[in-house]
């Protein structure tokens, strides 16, 4: 391998985990806060796609409108979610819950087969993005450079919300104990949904990403892509937003360089995740920047 | 008194399972084919749920593997009882590889080795997974169904890749799927009124109380997940000989989703739930199909309009946690006593 591939690769490697590493925000910070694994965000993010499908390519909305109105939307599902299906069993086991997300998740699979159609669409990618940059060799999609530079802004965001604002405080004051934060008079259920809403947005961010690297839509494309960040989240260290990042861009880079350097496996790919999680069970179950949660 | 009332009990079961075997051997004969392949489904539906229900309800260990474990019990038997013509017939993008190519084994021991199989790879699993607490199986035997997925699809010298097994002989017949279901509800049942059925009922309650009471909640969470993987192996190999043809496709999560559909309508916890739902999903799901047109049977699906049966069962899903979560028999369980016991009084009342 030369090391202009090498370079282009990492450069792939790095805005595939810059994908991840958004969607995987929304897991951990909702595992964080209720120990709930939300089965439905990567079905979340699918559905982030569609509302910019339909935005940018049907009603021919400029992109720099209509994505943001995709996420915005994709938010406030994130919020009926919580409200309509999971703060209902807020209280029950958790088996009961982790249930209903595995429902919720299927419901919007199979609602997006029934609504959108099972077959692909296509994405068309806004003329901003499509360069293809030539460097000394180094062939880069200008949607590589894009990815990263938008994930940063996002994750700058996101870290300045759960780590400077009194909101950010409550969520993670209620991480570590629900029930005294409650006494404390934080409006928990709203927070939480603050939560399920950033975690939405974030999500969403990475799915229209998502859809214009790999520019097409589909209504299942969101189980591998949400079991991978979820595999992020745990090697970062659940519950730690900085840890899904890392992990997230980590896994990226990975599973890039996996395929780079065995391309006869190459079929296999969606397996490396997997090995990694339980590689990461088996070694340092609290992840990269993990805390001992209390129980 | 005891001893007569379980001396009673034995003989209820045996003639009610002697009752079960004449109405099938009936219908077998009279029924039209249609009716006898529900039959047969219903049966497979009864192990799957039973075994399932083994982890999810009694050990409350949430997990999502059946559709991964069926396909590797059905892959491992089909390849087993396939004659080495038949290999070399079906495999026609690369050869079978040796020495699978040229092995044939009758059918009985070929679902037990898939199901020892299937049990081996749920060990390793639950090696790592349950040495940390939290709700890794959920996501691990998540992410195994789909690695299951890529292998049946990539490793093409062992699983044909995307054509699948064809041409597998019909072996399973009313007989085999009753007399499985039978075996493992048996099976299940003593397991779960023993020593050890009772410490993943308090594992399930109260994971760190359980382990204070000296309980190794290692081995008995393994000792559930690694019983159920190897019934669910099984119930693989009787599908894949039911069905004679076997191919990725046909082991998608639709099928886990159905049978945590069933175990919770039944009643999670519950064995006797657990059949219930399996009963009833097995000749409702026939009742809803013409919500869809083409077929679903154990999670086939040929496309039509497809997806309006699996919005409605997610969303009857989502409603049963928030508003039944008890299901039908709750953790109830269903017992001689209680059947006679309840004639009884409708008898007095009535007099």
């Amino acid at each position: 391998m030369t090391l202009s591939t090498f370079i282009q690769q990492l450069i792939n490697g790095f805005s595939l985990g810059s994908l991840y590493a958004l969607i995987a925000i929304g897991y951990t910070m909702v595992y964080g806060i209720i120990r709930l694994i939300n089965f439905a965000h990567g079905d979340v993010m699918m559905m982030s796609t569609y509302f910019a499908f339909f935005g940018y390519i049907i009603f021919r909305i400029p992109w720099y409108i209509s994505f943001p109105i995709a996420m915005i939307l994709t938010a406030v599902l994130g919020i009926l979610i919580d409200r309509g299906a999971y703060k209902p069993v807020r209280n029950a086991p958790r088996i009961s819950a982790l249930i209903t997300a595995i429902g919720v998740s299927f419901f919007l699979e199979n609602f997006g087969i029934v609504v959108f159609g099972g077959r692909p669409k296509g994405f068309r990618i806004p003329k901003l993005f499509g360069h293809i940059f030539e460097v000394k060799g180094v062939t880069v999609p200008a949607l590589s450079l894009w990815i990263p530079f938008f994930t940063a802004i996002f994750l700058v965001l996101t870290f300045y919300i759960v780590y400077r604002t009194r909101r950010g405080m409550a969520m993670r004051a209620i991480s570590r104990d629900m029930d005294t934060t409650r006494i404390m008079g934080v409006d928990v259920d709203g927070i939480i949904s603050f939560t399920f809403a950033l975690g939405s947005f974030l999500a969403a961010a990475g799915g229209i990403m998502w859809a214009m690297k790999y520019p097409q839509i589909n209504p299942l494309m969101g189980i591998i892509p949400g079991l991978k960040a979820f595999v992020a989240a745990v090697f970062g260290g659940i519950g730690n937003v900085v840890g899904a990042a890392i992990g997230g861009i980590l896994l990226g880079i990975i599973e890039i360089m996996f395929v780079a350097f065995f391309p006869q496996l190459a079929g296999y790919r969606d397996a490396v995740a997997f090995f990694l999680l339980i590689g990461v069970l088996i070694f340092k179950p609290t992840g990269i920047m993990g805390e001992v949660l209390p129980e | 008194m005891i001893d007569k009332k379980r001396i009673r009990n034995w003989i209820l079961t045996a003639i009610s399972l002697v009752l079960l075997f004449l109405l099938l051997g009936y219908l077998n004969k009279h029924a039209s084919s249609y009716v006898i392949q529900i039959l047969n489904v219903t049966a497979i539906y009864i192990i799957l749920t039973t075994s399932y229900n083994l982890i999810n309800g009694i050990t409350g260990q949430f997990s999502l593997e059946p559709n991964a474990f069926v396909a590797i019990g059905a892959y491992t038997a089909a390849l087993l009882t396939m004659t080495p013509q038949e290999k070399a017939m079906t495999f026609i993008i690369q050869p079978c590889i040796s020495p699978l190519n040229h092995i044939s084994i009758p059918f009985l021991p070929a679902i037990l080795i898939g199901g020892v199989v299937t049990a081996i790879l749920a060990f390793l699993m639950g090696i790592p997974v349950f040495r940390v607490r939290g709700d890794y199986l959920a996501i691990v035997t998540l992410g195994f169904g789909e690695i299951v997925r890529v292998f049946a699809t990539n490793a093409i010298p062992i699983t044909n890749g995307a054509l699948g097994l064809k041409g597998l002989k019909q072996y399973t017949n009313i007989w085999w799927t009753w007399g499985t279901a039978v075996v493992v509800v048996f099976f299940i049942v003593g397991l779960v009124n023993s020593s050890y059925g009772r410490a993943m009922k308090a594992i399930r309650e109260d994971e760190a109380a359980a382990q204070a009471m000296g309980i190794n909640t290692f081995w008995h969470k393994m000792l559930a997940f690694v019983v159920a993987a190897f019934f669910e192996g099984v119930g693989g190999g009787l599908l894949a000989h039911l069905l004679t043809t076997i191919d990725p496709r046909l082991f998608t999560f639709f099928l886990t989703f159905n049978l945590l559909i069933m175990i919770v309508a039944g009643g999670l916890g519950s064995t006797t739930g657990a059949i219930i739902g399996a009963i009833l999903f097995a000749w409702g799901s026939e009742l809803l199909r013409w919500m869809e047109e083409p077929h679903v049977i154990l999670g086939i699906h040929t496309p039509g309009i497809p997806g309006m049966r699996m919005v409605t069962f997610s969303i009857l899903l989502i409603l049963l946690m928030i508003f039944a979560r008890n299901g039908i028999m709750g953790r109830k369980e269903f017992s001689w006593d209680g059947f006679l016991g309840f004639f009884s009084r409708r008898i007095l009342r009535r007099a």
